[in-house]
């Protein structure tokens, strides 16, 4: 499995991170150089075995269903890096 | 009373106690160190203010009697750890100017105990490296060096700022967390003890996240013994975190006896690494001697699917760290991008994603979105899940047979230089290949510094003990220490 420039350019629109052209072939060169050590994983016998969940076997716990916090719109904006009229402020999404 | 920074957490506590030392002079000491350790880049963020009033007030509670043990005690916090009101920023560009408006649940229960934050402290980018050059804020540097060299050596990684911190007597001890390895190499790189505690010991609420199903936190410290108090401490049930498992938490210290007569200890064969050193070598046949000397029985074991723990680690701590670092959007805190005319929001978050996250930290995100996308989720994703079942098999299958604990070298070498030149991100990775199967397995392990290579540089060895049994395992790590005598300390040059 080998990846291209095209692939490479695909996840990092799927990651949302901008990565420019110029840098795509490099950064598909450390993929495939990663993917080609985790390709080692199919070597193992994995027949039959299920796919770890969980790594201490447990229940979650469950939480009454009740309000535990709120009120604190100052905190939660505190650290927004624009912040407005109590929201968090965003380029326009909808036109 | 001068050198105070020098004390072990149990030395000052009984000093504290018998109230031959103050917390303030102890914070006072520790404080002065730190000021004049600006070259080991170990200390990010300085609360000298805050740590002044908690000594204070753990002085006052030590007037009253029955204060913890923790009380009075100086530490660093690793930087991943929010604190409330403190700059919290996990390294990365990302959180700049990020001050949380709560505090963890491990560092509020160490401030519950009366211990002192003197500030925080460097480490890889969310955690994600094992030398700590991808930190934001420049490496933090071993202060070790080799023979009369000046090199610059790395502490290791992720909790380089703690090992180098503590090492260098700038705090008694430091919270680390450690995902793949980041307590027990940096600490077997620095000559001093860190433990990482079974999956779900001490409570991730608080903690930035990296890769949820193996993020633990753990102390740092100078001895076993301090390990064991501060540990302690930091363990809790927590209903903020739904994996923090409801056990009592055990007084660990009272179980350092030092007898592991009777005890097993394993020796997996699968261990034995193709160019491995010779010098780790003889350590971990040394290691094996002084632990069969204090009585125990040594067994060869075998655990088949050890090759295969660093590979299934990276595409399961990727994965994991591409869901959780999704949050970083621009949005509610930390960096966000100027953006240009006709941006959208799509622009603002890829340009913020861009500039906040450091190379790796993306190479990973975007290694995690590869292997969980559509089409691949199951050729990656899921193996690497199924061979994560059979890696924790393995140690289940000998601890069934009977051992009590396992003992491996804690890194493939000593400290190596800042600033080597590798194109190659893999090679960086394997220095985790002792350390990582145990947070795929969420079990308890323990590196203990125990000999010297000829550079004079400090190696550790790793203990890996049975889940919850970490007041066994730290008993273990106790004669071992005891048994090594490890005393040797850097020579002051920052």
């Amino acid at each position: 499995m080998s990846i291209d420039t095209a692939t490479a350019a695909k996840v990092a629109k799927l990651a949302r991170i901008r990565v420019e052209e110029d840098e795509l072939p490099a950064l598909a060169q450390e993929f495939n150089t990663i993917l080609g050590f985790i390709e080692q994983l199919n070597e193992v016998d994995v027949e039959g075995i299920e796919p770890m969940v969980s790594v201490t076997p447990m229940r979650l716990k469950r939480r009454d269903d009740v309000v535990t916090d709120g009120n604190q719109q100052d905190k939660v904006l505190a650290n927004a890096p624009d912040a407005r009229e109590g929201f968090f402020a965003v380029p326009k999404v909808v036109e | 009373m001068s050198d105070l920074n020098t004390f072990t957490i149990a030395e000052a506590r009984d000093k504290l106690r018998a109230k031959e030392v103050t917390s303030l002079e102890l914070t006072e000491a520790c404080l002065n160190a730190i000021e004049g350790a600006d070259a080991l880049g170990a200390f990010v963020h300085h609360t000298p203010d805050l740590a002044r009033d908690q000594a204070k007030a753990a002085d006052a509670r030590l007037l009253e009697g029955d204060a913890p043990n923790m009380c009075g005690i100086p530490l660093g916090i690793k930087d991943l750890f929010c604190t409330k009101g403190v700059p919290s920023q996990a390294a990365s560009g990302i959180l700049n100017g990020f001050k949380p408006e709560y505090e963890s649940t491990v560092s509020q229960n160490l401030f519950d105990a009366g211990a002192v934050m003197l500030g925080k402290l460097n480490m890889d980018e969310f955690a994600m490296g094992s030398s700590n050059e991808t930190s934001v804020y420049g490496n933090a540097v071993n202060p070790w060096r080799r023979g009369n060299e000046d090199t610059a050596l790395t502490p290791g990684g992720s909790s380089g700022g703690s090992a180098s911190a503590v090492a260098a007597d700038l705090c008694l001890g430091a919270t680390g967390t450690d995902t793949g390895g980041s307590i027990r190499q940096p600490a077997a790189f620095v000559g001093i003890t860190g433990i990482k505690p079974t999956y779900g010991r001490c409570s991730r609420w608080g903690i930035v996240a990296f890769a949820s199903s193996l993020d633990q936190a753990g102390p740092m410290t100078k001895t076993v013994r301090d390990a064991a108090i501060m540990l302690e401490t930091m363990c809790s049930h927590d209903p903020k975190d739904s994996t923090s498992t409801d056990l009592p938490v055990p007084d660990f210290e009272s179980m350092l006896t030092g007898d592991i007569r009777g005890k097993t200890i394993g020796i997996p064969k699968e261990y034995r690494m193709d160019g491995m050193p010779d010098e780790i070598e003889a350590l971990w046949a040394e290691g094996k001697e002084m632990l069969a000397d204090a009585g125990a029985k040594i067994a060869d074991i075998s655990l088949p699917h050890t090759k295969y723990a660093l590979p299934a680690y990276y595409v399961i701590a990727p994965a994991e760290a591409s869901s959780n670092l999704a949050r970083y959007d621009g949005v509610r805190y930390g960096h966000r991008a100027k953006i240009a005319q006709g941006d959208g929001i799509t622009e603002m978050y890829e340009k913020t994603r861009a500039e906040g996250f450091g190379a790796e930290v993306k190479r990973r995100v975007m290694i995690g979105t590869y292997v969980l996308s559509a089409g691949f989720y199951d050729a990656y994703y899921n193996r690497a899940r199924k061979v994560r079942a059979l890696i924790k098999k393995d140690f289940e299958d000998v601890f069934a047979q009977g051992v009590d604990a396992i003992l491996t070298p804690a890194t493939p070498s000593a400290a190596f230089e800042l600033g080597r030149e590798t194109s190659d991100p893999v090679e960086m990775y394997l220095n985790d290949v002792f350390t990582v199967t145990v947070n795929l397995a969420g079990l308890p392990g323990i590196a203990v510094p125990t000999g010297l290579d000829k550079q004079g540089l400090p190696l550790g060895l790793q203990l890996i003990g049975r889940p919850w049994e970490e007041g066994d395992l730290l008993n273990t790590a106790y004669a071992l220490e005891q048994a090594a005598g490890f005393v040797a300390k850097p020579g002051k040059w920052w």
